[in-house]
């Protein structure tokens, strides 16, 4: 338990406060709404449906306003960067940001299908009403026009249309009605364009019908312009409901009860959502801003197994290790960004990014650079970021156990290097003194463009003595029996024969529990990082692990669970 | 955009449509709405996308994802052969059910989301897809080929006499079951 909270206790308190935001504006509203003296005669018409269709508004108000915040991603850095000072706890929750979004979204989803039925029952009790079918008080509200000394109180007024179509024509008539039905449609294709089978497969299509979002926002802040949800106003003489309800016919003729007035309430929703709106139009005007900064090509190089390095120079870039940026090539897609982990270190004066062949863009991007003749300069590209994940954090920890697997070694090629610049020098903000790190990978061909950073820093180490500093072990996933023949024939030699190093490669996946152990024991008295950059699953078990191998003796070992997201 | 497989949108777009449609379909009955019939047949025309839609086609390109219990309905699907195998006939389909939802309030969203699931269909099936069930794979029974029949002829090998010499010093180390009298080859 004392693990679990170490872990997830930050965002189980977030999650815990979000909530009951919802919760308290749900109820508040459903109240207001329900008891409010000012609705007692929509009441009458509608009984507590009105009320049902407000409060998911309210709830759908604060979400809305919530869903653009944590995809604005230059100004989470900025977060980060100005919560250097506040602890890497808070610093993670950061990572989460898509999660929220998606949480966020589903509960903007369900709140839309609860306000849309609530809705659908009162359109249908106010047509009844406004046909007749109900007693002589519903009647005679309804029949209230908006004249010189009267003012509506039902927002149907038609009744010379098939009264079954009334409701259909009200909802595409009234701005309400026709901003709701165009919205929730906006909401439904978006919904249904990211299910995760569509996100991982056809990215394109996500991104784009994404910004269905443009429409969404559009029409909400105009949803509520009709104002047709309309309360009772104070008139004088003051209209006493409770004795004037039984008395319709007299309204306007005996001094207890003039003529009640209706106003329709002010539209609300564009004070919610306006600050996020104006926050995301910045954060797109910014990654513009940076498209448009030029972009050097320093070297161009084809590794291995279809994967392309680029290193790039930008004009004022700074960047941290692990982080990412993201790339656009107008040539390929104008409307493309992806992200790339850049895999040099802050001390060198370029940044590079290796792209492996992984679908239509990167491959076209390939093919391109492939086509260039000798030290011409790539295609134009435009680069925003850097922005920062968890990576950023791995020299506050004393220890480090780094994770990655397959390609999702890139951030710690960032960070290794970052090492090596950093002994060099003797920086002194290394509070780092041991790292661990794993390398899962499946085949052997990806591994030489890392292997050769890999033997730099081994040489590297042995000459200044720091042997220990750096554990690594590379576990080959994806091992046949030709593999194993060629390791028993070659068993005696000092240097690795997959990948020429002095460490050994390791076959099949690691045993983490025996790594945990180790690691605990080497380390009795530390916190470890853990950072892990690939598969979902793979983070599942680590994140076991690190809640089954933290003390919460604070004199002891303690593992964080960090995990790089896409 | 050029490998999408539209046909994977059109069926998540037609699954929601079948559940709108379904939710205003039981809104319309519940609330005794004008034109409940036509909420009636929503509830009826939800259900029937929703079975259509649950199983997922097999991919042509890269590996294809179940729905939770989806097997039963692949068999069922499979069974009507071309009519569900085709996406000419879905597009058309759809567009056909659509149509009664438009005309009752409660089931208007419905109608249009299946109307768009419906054009998606056509363009999936423009460009030549069309419904694969995904069936589990049978376990490949491998006949074992003929020369293991017979037992083996010879000893197994063993490595050269000087290793399996008696390790006088480390007898813990050097124990081992052997049937064969080993004796020193001095």
């Amino acid at each position: 338990m004392g693990n679990w909270i170490i872990n997830n206790g930050l965002t189980s308190f977030i999650l815990v406060v979000w909530m009951g935001i919802n919760t308290f504006l749900f109820v508040w509203f459903y109240l207001f709404y329900d008891l409010g003296d000012q609705f007692f005669y929509t009441r009458h018409l509608l009984g507590s449906a009105l009320a049902w269709a407000r409060a998911p508004a309210a709830v759908l108000n604060f979400n809305c306003l919530l869903i653009l915040l944590p995809v604005c991603r230059n100004l989470l850095s900025l977060f980060r960067g100005s919560f250097m000072c506040c602890g890497r706890t808070m610093r993670k929750q950061l990572d989460k940001n898509l999660s929220f979004h998606k949480l966020v979204a589903y509960m903007i989803a369900l709140m839309t299908a609860v306000h849309m039925i609530a809705h659908l029952l009162n359109v249908e009790w106010y047509n009844n009403s406004r046909q007749g079918v109900y007693d002589t008080l519903s009647t005679a509200l309804s029949n209230l026009e908006d004249t010189d000394n009267t003012t509506y109180l039902n927002p149907i007024r038609t009744t010379d249309l098939d009264p079954q179509q009334i409701p259909t024509y009200f909802a595409f008539t009234t701005i309400a009605g026709l901003t709701g039905v165009i919205i929730t449609l906006a909401l439904i294709l978006i919904i249904t364009s990211s299910m995760e089978v569509i996100r991982r497969s056809y990215f394109e299509v996500f991104w784009y019908t994404h910004h269905l979002f443009i429409i969404f926002f559009a029409g909400l802040v105009f949803h509520g312009a009709g104002r047709i949800v309309r309360s009772q106003q104070k008139t004088d003489p003051p209209h006493n409901t409770t004795f004037c309800k039984d008395h319709p016919e007299d309204w306007g003729r005996i001094p207890e009860c003039p003529i009640p007035q209706f106003a329709g309430g002010f539209p609300q929703t564009w004070m919610w959502v306006i600050g996020p709106m104006v926050l995301y139009l910045c954060e797109r005007l910014l990654r513009f801003i940076r498209y448009m900064q030029t972009v050097r090509y320093r070297k161009i190089v084809m590794r291995p197994s279809k994967v392309l390095e680029l290193q790039l120079v930008k004009n004022g870039f700074k960047m941290e290790v692990g982080q990412y940026v993201f790339i656009n090539c107008p040539a390929i897609s104008q409307l493309e960004w992806h992200p790339f982990t850049m895999t040099s270190a802050p001390e060198e004066d370029f940044f590079s990014i290796h792209i492996r062949s992984a679908g239509d863009w990167t491959d076209k991007l390939i093919d391109i650079m492939q086509k260039l003749p000798e030290g011409a300069q790539g295609p134009k590209m435009g680069v925003d970021g850097p922005f920062g994940t968890a990576s950023e954090d791995v020299f506050d920890y004393e220890v480090s156990m780094l994770v990655g697997a397959g390609i999702g070694v890139t951030p710690f090629a960032s960070i290794l290097k970052s090492i090596w610049y950093k002994f060099k020098e003797s920086n002194p903000k290394l509070r780092t003194r041991k790292i661990y790190f794993y390398w899962l990978c499946r085949e052997t061909h990806a591994f030489e463009w890392f292997a050769d950073l890999l033997q730099v820093l081994e040489k590297e180490m042995e000459e200044r003595g720091m042997g220990d500093f750096l554990t690594y072990k590379l576990y080959l996933t994806g091992w046949d029996q030709v593999h194993a023949d060629h390791v028993k024939v070659r068993f005696d030699q000092d240097t690795d024969v997959v990948t020429g190093l002095k460490q050994k490669t390791h076959y099949g996946r690691p045993i983490w529990d025996k790594e945990f152990e180790q690691v605990r024991k080497e380390n009795p008295t530390s916190v470890v990082g853990t950072f892990l950059c690939g598969p979902e699953a793979l983070a599942k078990v680590l994140e076991k692990k690190c809640a089954k191998y933290s003390d919460v003796d604070p004199r002891k070992t303690k593992f964080y669970f960090n995990k790089e997201n896409f | 955009m050029g490998k999408i497989e539209w046909a994977m949108w059109a069926n998540e777009q037609a699954l929601a449509s079948g559940l709108i449609l379904l939710t205003g379909g039981i809104v319309g009955v519940a609330g005794q709405f004008r034109g409940w019939q036509f909420a009636a047949y929503a509830v009826a025309a939800g259900v029937f996308v929703c079975l259509l839609e649950y199983p997922r086609s097999k991919r042509s390109k890269g590996t294809s994802v179940e729905r939770t219990g989806q097997y039963c309905f692949t068999v069922c699907v499979k069974s009507f052969g071309p009519l569900t195998r085709n996406y000419y006939v879905r597009a058309f389909l759809h567009a056909a059910i659509c149509v009664p939802g438009g005309f009752m309030l409660a089931t208007v969203l419905g109608c249009v989301c299946l109307g768009i699931a419906s054009l998606i269909y056509l363009a999936a099936a423009i460009r030549g897809e069309h419904w694969e069930p995904i069936l589990p794979r049978k376990a490949e029974t491998r006949k074992p080929p003929e020369s293991i029949k017979k037992p083996p002829q010879n000893p197994p090998p063993r490595p050269p006499p000087e290793m399996r010499k008696k390790r006088v010093d480390d007898l813990e180390g050097a124990a081992y079951d052997n049937p064969i009298d080993v004796t020193a080859n001095e």
